[in-house]
C-alpha cells in the first residue's frame, strides 16, 4: 500500500493512499503496529485527505491501534476525511472516541498544546 | 421486481477480488439513477458482504468461490453475495452491531450492509455457505421526505 510517515517527536503522522480494504488491511496494520514498536509514540494522527474508500477491514486496523494508544493515554486522530469516507467513520461511531481536525496543523497544534507546551517549530500560518 | 437487467460474477476467494467486485457491482448499478453517494454505499455494502465471505466463509483460504448476482428492476437493485464456505451457525448473533469473531474487527460488517442498504436478508447454517441479499431502491429519501413534510 502507498503510505508516507512522519514522526513529531511522540506523534506519530500517517498519510496513507488510496482505497482501504481488505486487500491492504494486513500491511497496513503492520506498518502501524512496527512503528509504534519502534518509538515510544503515544499520538496517531490519520492523514485520510487521499483516501477514497474505507470499510470494515480497515476500521478494525484504526481501532486496534486506538486500543493500543488508549493504553498509554494516547489518541487517535483524524484528519481531512473525504465526505464518503466520512460518513462511514461517522457511522461506526468513530468520532466519539476519536478527535477530527480539518489538517494536520491543527491537529498537531491541539496535541501539543493538550500536553502542554511543543519545543518543537511546527508553527501555524496564521501566526 | 419485474426484472431489467442483471449479471453475474463468479471468483475465487482471494482480497484482490472485493475491490473488483465492488466497482464491478456499483458499475452495474449506476445503469439506474442513483446518487453518487447511493454508489458509494452500494460499494461499501459489497466490499463487506465479499470480505465476510473472504474472511468467515473460508477463513481466508483463496480457493473458494464467491459468486454474486445484481439484479436490475425498475428503481432498484438486488445483490446477492454467496459463498459455500463455513456457514454462520447463529445469525442472529452474527448481525447484532459490534459482535466479532475476530479483536481486530469492528464487528461492523452488517450494520454497514444493514445502514447502507434498504433490506438486508442473512440466509446461511453450518456447513453450507451464506446468501446474504441487500436491495436498494432509488431515491427512497423522496418518499420519506414527503412523509415528514406531511407530519409538520
Amino acid at each position: 500500500m502507498e503510505l508516507d510517515l512522519e514522526i513529531k517527536q511522540d506523534t506519530l503522522l500517517v498519510r496513507p493512499k488510496g482505497e482501504l480494504d481488505l486487500v491492504v488491511a494486513d500491511e497496513f496494520r503492520t506498518i502501524l503496529e512496527n512503528a509504534l514498536d519502534n518509538r515510544p509514540i503515544n499520538f496517531l494522527v490519520l492523514n485520510l485527505s487521499q483516501v477514497s474508500f474505507i470499510d470494515s477491514s480497515c476500521l478494525g486496523v484504526i481501532l486496534g491501534r486506538y486500543k493500543r494508544l488508549a493504553q498509554v493515554n494516547g489518541r487517535v486522530s483524524l484528519v481531512s476525511a473525504q465526505p464518503q469516507v466520512r460518513r462511514v467513520l461517522e457511522m461506526s461511531g468513530f468520532f466519539r472516541i476519536m478527535r477530527e481536525y480539518s489538517g494536520e496543523e491543527e491537529a498537531l497544534n491541539y496535541i501539543f498544546g493538550y500536553r502542554g507546551g511543543y519545543d518543537g517549530n511546527y508553527q501555524s500560518n496564521e501566526a | 421486481m419485474e426484472i431489467i437487467n442483471q449479471m453475474k460474477l463468479e471468483f475465487l476467494s482471494i482480497p484482490a477480488n472485493v475491490a473488483f467486485a465492488r466497482v464491478a457491482v456499483a458499475a452495474f448499478a449506476s445503469q439506474l439513477e442513483f446518487t453518487l453517494n447511493d454508489l458509494e454505499e452500494i460499494k461499501v455494502a459489497v466490499s463487506e458482504a465479499v470480505s465476510n465471505a473472504i474472511i468467515h466463509g473460508y477463513a481466508n483460504s483463496p480457493d473458494g468461490t464467491v459468486r454474486i448476482v445484481a439484479t436490475l428492476g425498475k428503481n432498484s437493485l438486488e445483490v446477492r453475495v454467496e459463498d459455500d464456505g463455513k456457514g454462520i451457525e447463529d445469525i442472529k448473533k452474527a448481525l447484532q452491531p459490534a459482535y466479532s469473531s475476530d479483536p481486530e474487527r469492528t464487528g461492523l460488517g452488517f450494520v454497514f450492509m444493514q445502514s447502507f442498504m434498504e433490506s438486508l436478508r442473512v440466509d446461511s447454517a453450518p456447513g453450507e455457505g451464506t446468501r446474504v441479499s441487500m436491495v436498494k431502491t432509488v431515491n427512497p429519501s423522496l418518499s420519506s421526505t414527503s412523509y415528514t413534510q406531511l407530519e409538520h
